[in-house]
């Protein structure tokens, strides 16, 4: 993990979009392009763009259209507006017609920071895993979302991707290549699995750095796509690891921690620890006090992993 | 004996407005009002207005319509079937589980539905899109889109109309099946929408608009021809109809927005419509 080079997901969209080199690509904005980075694809392709000004529920139903007549629309906004005001575009418009739509909501979860409640959407992955057809994609560093961009335009289908404001450090080599549905295990470790997508990947790297130095040897499993959801490592983890946890920006009701629930209960039942915001509105304060106070950085995870592999917190 | 093109217009329309009493009184649920009152509309779309193939349903130089009230399904099921999409006997199933034809209109069960709708809203930012792609692809295809009067009431449309007129979708025609009825009652009680104050609107927004007798079969092949040669604007035809029209009982009363016929009632409208073929 390269600390001092960070980067937030956002901005590896933006940047990503631009290497699409299929002129069916039409990237829609509702007046946010600074902040979702689609100004950089409007600078390069600004036929292949269009503005739909504030009115997000317009512009889902205008990539609909465009959908239905062979386009592969980029439908671009805050996730909280995108998932949420918007739901019952996305549900009728979108999802029951199995539209080619892909949804990308940057600003998810309380690491937008300083906007506060409002503007933190803790709610998203749940609106959209409930959702038929809907594929959810959540990457965690730049690489990781470069690929998955070209990924999901090749995919035929609607997607919700997640992106977030937070810059976060850089995680894969630049010739990692990712496929949708299929998670990633960092590190083989047998004390305990960390689940994580999205900021909170890095999160779980560095408690396990941190872990290692105690001897406690735990493994991160990197859920990049939590819709439809790698079955067959959450099993595989389950199997080999004592101690089981997800930790998201998300809240804990409906996200990452819920979906990894869900195939727990069918297909291996085990307890899930789960760290996520508990099922409160966030507030506003700098990404790295928020992620402190809500309990989902590294620091958390540590400790509660102690905790349940009797270490004392005490003991240095 | 030779009919004139109008009259054959009319013969359809009455021939669509059996066929949705029909299907209504077969799934025993269902919109009627709503139905009957856009039959002229579509059949002048269909068999004298649109560039469709029912050969050639996902044809992508086709017109495109999208019924935003999607709870006028059984009209457009019957429009499709008279242009012989399918067959006029399948309409019987209507909302029966495993009909393609669902209560709202599905683009993936019913070959030439162009759009799922359902939700009121949200069709005209979908035409919308449909109208742009045509633009980009330089195909030429046109679109249109019907909406009711009461779904005005939903913000989307304002949001879409917008976007319709700063993209100068001079491709994009929306007809407004303006019944003055909404489930409740009267559009202008509920939300001060009325044909007037409907055109003032669409003509705020930078439409080319026209107000017209949405049952005068004439009037209405006129509407289209001038959306047709209006350019650098979409245009907004605000067709003035009567809920449930075509049947005695049913006309003007919102009662009949929501609801199936029983056996004598649905004897008694055919009654009616029969006298007119």
């Amino acid at each position: 993990m390269e600390e001092d080079k960070k980067i937030a997901t956002r901005e590896s969209f933006g940047k990503a979009l631009c290497e699409l080199k299929d002129e069916n690509i039409i990237v829609l904005d509702a007046d946010l392009n600074s902040a979702t980075k689609t100004e950089y694809f409007k600078e390069k392709y600004p036929k292949q763009y269009i503005e739909l000004g504030i009115a997000e529920a317009d512009m889902l139903g205008t990539a609909a259209g465009l959908a239905t007549c062979g386009k592969i629309p980029f439908a671009t906004t805050f996730a909280v507006f995108a998932t949420g005001r918007c739901y019952d575009q996305i549900r009728t418009s979108i999802a029951y017609p199995n539209l080619n739509v892909k949804i990308c909501g940057t600003h998810g979860g309380i690491t937008v920071g300083e906007d506060g409640a409002t503007h933190q959407m803790l709610e998203d992955i749940n609106l959209m895993r409930g959702l038929p057809n809907m594929v959810v994609i959540s990457p965690s560093d730049d690489v990781q979302t470069k690929s998955l961009v070209k990924e999901i335009a090749k995919y035929k289908g609607p997607v919700y991707l997640r992106l977030a404001r937070y810059a976060t450090p850089e995680i894969y080599a630049n010739d990692v290549e990712f496929e949708i549905g299929k998670g990633i295990q960092l590190g083989d470790g047998i004390d305990a699995t960390v689940f994580s997508t999205g900021v909170t990947v890095s999160e779980a790297l560095k408690a396990q750095e941190e872990l290692l130095k105690e001897g406690v040897d735990i493994r991160v499993v990197d859920i990049h796509t939590i819709k439809p959801i790698d079955k067959e490592l959450i099993v595989k983890c389950a199997k080999e690891t004592s101690i089981l946890l997800s930790v998201e920006d998300h809240n804990v009701i409906g996200g990452l921690g819920t979906a990894i629930a869900d195939v727990l209960a069918e297909e291996y039942p085990k307890k899930l620890i789960k760290l996520g915001i508990n099922d409160c509105f966030g507030k506003s304060g700098k990404a790295e006090d928020l992620m402190e106070y809500f309990k989902i950085d590294s620091k958390a995870i540590v400790e509660i992993l102690k905790e349940k592999l009797y270490i004392n917190n005490n003991s240095k | 004996m030779k009919i004139t093109k109008v009259e054959a217009l009319e013969k359809r329309a009455n021939r669509i407005r059996q066929d949705i009493i029909t299907s209504i009184y077969y799934a025993k649920s269902g919109h009627p009002g709503g139905s009957l009152s856009i039959a002229d509309i579509l059949s002048v779309l269909y068999f004298n207005e649109m560039n469709i193939n029912p050969l050639k349903p996902d044809d992508k130089s086709r017109d495109r319509f999208i019924l935003s009230k999607g709870h006028s399904a059984p009209a457009l099921y019957a429009v499709l079937a008279e242009k012989e999409y399918f067959s006029r006997e399948d309409l019987v199933t209507l909302r029966h589980i495993d009909s393609p034809f669902q209560g709202h209109p599905d683009m993936n069960k019913v070959p030439g539905v162009d759009m799922t709708t359902g939700s009121l809203g949200q069709g005209l930012s979908v035409a919308n899109g449909m109208a742009m792609a045509s633009k980009m692809d330089r195909m030429g295809y046109r679109v249109y889109c019907l909406l009711g009067d009461g779904e005005l009431e939903e913000g989307q449309i304002w949001e879409a109309a917008m976007t319709s007129s700063k993209y100068k979708l001079d491709n994009l025609c929306v007809i407004v099946d303006a019944n003055e009825l909404q489930l409740i009652g009267k559009t202008d009680e509920v939300k001060g929408l009325y044909p007037e104050s409907i055109e003032a609107k669409f003509q705020s927004f930078g439409f080319n608009t026209m107000m017209i007798d949405g049952h005068n079969i004439e009037e209405i092949m006129k509407a289209f021809e001038n959306a047709e040669m209006t350019k650098e604007k979409p245009t907004a035809i605000i067709a003035k109809t009567i809920k449930g029209k075509g049947i005695s009982f049913m006309e003007n009363n919102p009662a009949w927005h929501g609801k199936a016929l029983n056996d004598e009632e649905y004897k008694k409208a055919l009654e009616e419509l029969n006298s007119n073929d």
